[in-house]
């Protein structure tokens, strides 16, 4: 993979490095902010995750890096550097060289991903005709490899079947089969097993994991399933309202959360056993974002502080510079421990629900993951 | 009609849809989506109706509930017949109307089921007109009741669908089933077009609801954990068919039947630090439209059981039967052998042993299988295969590695405590001897 690099970029740089990105789409009813601000970097050979509920703009992220979106009526700036080149500044013409050979997409809805007119094998050879020099049957060749590689059994068969024969979980693996034909640096998968059922979900997580390790992509990895996010992710980037509410490795995610919001998704999560609880409220419109902390109006924790100005900088949490959390009580002169107890009585937030109706014994269960 | 009755009671329900041909709709066969599923609900209890998608679960629920009329079995509620498959009546005229009044649904995608030109007041209220409740301003009154109920605002009654979230919409998808006063009430994934956070705001209402009305609850889910959250008892569905049924906190915490496993170990465990250990099945679900012979399940199953003749270790007793159920599909010999090839072979020199070779790096078989017959059986069909004879080569795998588990076809037996398994390693066919006990077969391939 470093044969293709340039020359002084990778080194000690990590492989994809965003920085302020804002993606904005100009409507009728005022400018939706769908990323205001947001900062990842993925580094060679790492999964990155990026959760948070629908409307948080992760999907916007990701597929704002190779310019996926529309513009107009989207609008992106920030910078996006990728091996060192500028991504914003490339044009239509560079990006398409990128995508599918360097950055490769792969999408929730394996079923619409797919063209319904070609068989699996041709979609395949697609990609090597745009990004390589073989012959026809040669890429042929090429393809039914790369569907063996990605697990289907019968490559052969498979290539000359059309979408429609195939289940979800078989489309999927096609799906990453044309990925991979690019060899791709940086793999982009946006809830690739959402639409799928758990025993195929696991069949694919794995492969990822196989795929990772043999070719030594990075994967930028966006779920809002957190069981997915602490099997897959090397570092977590937790999303809210188009902004980065904390960031760090996935053990600290998960069993030292710094803000809030983490910490009450965390605790939706069923099946964790214990008392579960709900966030309430809703997420705010992108449209006319609240000020202050984006998740003041439902964290059990606000104070008067949180609801002014703009939403806090990132800012370390225990001191280390890999674990930021984007909440006032981590700043100097806020006492942390307010956000580390129990919620206050009457705050201002709305009331957390009595999970204590659901509460199931679980062996697995860690006490210190509540807050 | 004694309250000792369950209220409600499916027996032997089939539903099987036509797959015609021709002009003339000929019928030439059928898609088995419910094949005999049985079952009891009481009052106020939840029943987690679990599976991939695919194996019957929302065609059961639509089944049971009248939504389409089962092509075979029965079922019963309150102690009354309300459907006979098999006779092909059920209950007519107002009993069959109480019987919808008692029995609500509510589906998957909260967005598809309301109506955008009427208000939600309007919708969550048409049951009440349709059931004979002509004064407006009473089912206002009952209507704002029961929004205020499901954790909405009485001034929501005049808004528009549109204007709700997926969650606040699934809310009110709830008070229109609630609103009839049922005593059944069946949620076909009613979360899995929600987010993590909303999901368990709908869970803690559905179990608030349940426990503050007494209702009867069966909820469908492909996901194990929401079922976990609400269900009494869960019943594991696989293509058609019930595999096991349980109180849920046994099944989660000793699964008995190997797909029940399968299903528990691929959910991903919410914490880093433990590593997920999914069981790997085979190949995918078959047809419905033609399911495998004896227990379904041994397409893929992980504890496959070994004919009396054959000790394999279960790994390569597996991969046997894999290429066996591969080959029944059709292969692209060819193909393989180009995927194995070395980097010096070329493609001119395609002999019987590359097709040979490749086929035994496809299904990962070691040369020789540890078994006498079934190496000779294997080799005799990979010779087969190479030649182009397909068929002499499953005859030749069939005569050599038959399970008992496709002869026979389990059915749902108590293992005690209240549980059903339908497996051979619990309740073993005659004739057929089990390695160990089969609690341990079936926990195979399990670390």
């Amino acid at each position: 993979m470093t044969d293709r690099s340039t020359e002084e970029a990778t080194a000690d740089r990590p492989l994809l490095e965003v920085e302020d990105l804002r993606t904005y789409f100009y409507t009728d009813r005022g400018t939706v902010r769908a990323v205001d601000g947001v900062s990842v970097s993925v580094s060679a050979g790492e999964t990155v995750c990026l959760v948070g509920e629908s409307g948080a703009g992760k999907s916007v992220t990701a597929e704002s890096i190779t310019r996926l979106i529309d513009t107009p009526p989207g609008d992106i700036s920030g910078t996006i550097r990728f091996k060192g080149r500028d991504l914003t500044e490339a044009s239509e013409r560079e990006l398409q060289s990128v995508r599918g050979d360097e950055i490769a997409h792969v999408f929730q809805n394996p079923g619409e991903a797919l063209n319904p007119v070609y068989t699996a094998g041709r979609q395949v050879a697609e990609v090597l005709k745009i990004h390589t020099d073989l012959g026809k049957a040669a890429r042929r060749e090429r393809a039914v490899d790369l569907l063996d590689r990605v697990g289907l059994p019968n490559p052969g068969t498979v290539a000359d079947t059309y979408p429609h024969e195939l289940s979800g979980g078989q489309k999927q693996r096609v799906c990453l089969a044309i990925a991979l034909a690019g060899e791709p640096d940086l793999l982009v998968v946006d809830e690739p097993t959402t639409a799928l059922d758990v025993t195929v979900q696991a069949g694919i997580l794995a492969l990822l994991a196989d795929l990772q390790s043999e070719f030594g992509m990075a994967i930028l990895f966006v779920t809002h399933d957190l069981g997915v996010v602490a099997q897959v992710a090397d570092e977590v980037v937790v999303l809210y309202a188009g902004k980065v509410m904390e960031r760090g490795p996935v053990e600290k995610i998960f069993h030292g959360a710094g803000h809030p919001y983490t910490r009450a998704l965390l605790a939706c999560l069923p099946g964790r056993g214990g008392a579960r609880q709900s966030i309430g409220g809703e997420p705010p419109s992108a449209l006319d974002p609240p000020d202050g902390c984006r998740f003041a109006p439902r964290c059990a924790y606000a104070v008067g502080e949180c609801h002014r100005g703009g939403h806090p900088d990132l800012v370390p949490v225990d001191g280390a510079s890999d674990h930021v959390a984007s909440c006032l009580f981590h700043q100097s002169g806020f006492d942390r421990s307010h956000i580390e107890g129990d919620p206050p009585e009457g705050g201002d937030a709305l009331a957390l629900d009595d999970g204590d109706t659901f509460a199931r014994s679980d062996d697995n269960e860690s006490p210190e993951d509540e807050p | 009609m004694s309250d000792d009755d369950p209220l409600l009671a499916a027996r032997d329900l089939k539903n099987h849809y036509p797959v015609t041909e021709g002009p003339f709709r000929r019928e030439v066969g059928s898609v088995r989506a419910v094949d005999g599923v049985s079952f009891t609900l009481d009052r106020g209890e939840t029943l987690g109706l679990v599976g991939e998608s695919g194996c019957g679960k929302s065609t059961t629920a639509r089944t049971l509930l009248g939504l389409e009329e089962p092509t075979g079995g029965q079922v019963r509620f309150d102690g009354e017949v309300v459907f006979d498959g098999d006779a092909g009546t059920g209950v007519t005229g107002e009993r069959r109307k109480r019987f919808r009044r008692d029995a609500q649904i509510v589906f998957q995608d909260p967005t598809s089921t309301f109506d955008p030109r009427m208000t939600v007041g309007e919708s969550v209220t048409e049951p009440l007109r349709i059931h004979g409740l002509a004064d407006r301003e009473h089912r206002r009154e009952v209507g704002e009741d029961l929004l205020v109920r499901v954790g909405l605002d009485t001034e929501d009654y005049d808004r528009y669908p549109h204007a709700f979230s997926g969650g606040q919409r699934q809310r009110l998808a709830l008070a229109r089933a609630l609103i009839l006063n049922p005593r059944l009430l069946v949620a076909d994934e009613p979360v899995s077009a929600l987010d993590a956070a909303v999901t368990s705001e709908i869970l803690s209402l559905l179990a608030d609801l349940q426990a503050d009305l007494g209702l009867a609850l069966v909820v469908i889910s492909h996901d194990l954990r929401v079922v976990r959250e609400v269900c009494d008892r869960v019943a594991v569905m696989y293509l058609g068919e019930i595999v096991e049924v349980s109180p849920t906190e046994d099944l989660f915490a000793d699964p008995r039947h190997p797909y029940t496993r399968a299903l528990l170990s691929a959910i991903p465990e919410p914490d880093p630090n433990v590593r997920s250990n999914p069981v790997e099945l085979s190949g995918t679900v078959p047809s419905a439209a033609n399911p495998p012979s004896g227990c379904r399940f041994h397409t893929r199953c992980p504890s496959v059981i070994q004919p009396a003749s054959v000790d394999l270790d279960q790994e390569t007793w597996r991969r046997v039967v894999d290429l066996r159920v591969t080959l029944a599909e059709g292969i692209d010999a060819d193909a393989l052998v180009r995927v194995h090839a070395e980097a010096d072979e070329s493609e001119s020199d395609l002999t019987d042993r590359q097709v040979r070779r490749a086929l035994r790096a496809e299904f990962d078989l070691p040369e020789p299988i540890d078994d006498e017959a079934v190496e000779e059986a294997v080799t005799d069909a990979l010779d087969a295969v190479a030649r182009g004879d397909e068929e002499r080569a499953l005859d030749r795998l069939a005569a050599a590695c038959t399970t008992p588990c496709e002869e026979h076809a389990p059915a749902l037996r108590s293992v005690g405590d209240g549980r059903e398994v339908a497996c051979h390693l619990h309740h073993p066919p005659d004739g057929v001897e089990i390695d160990g006990d089969g609690e341990s077969a079936a926990s195979r391939g399990d670390d």
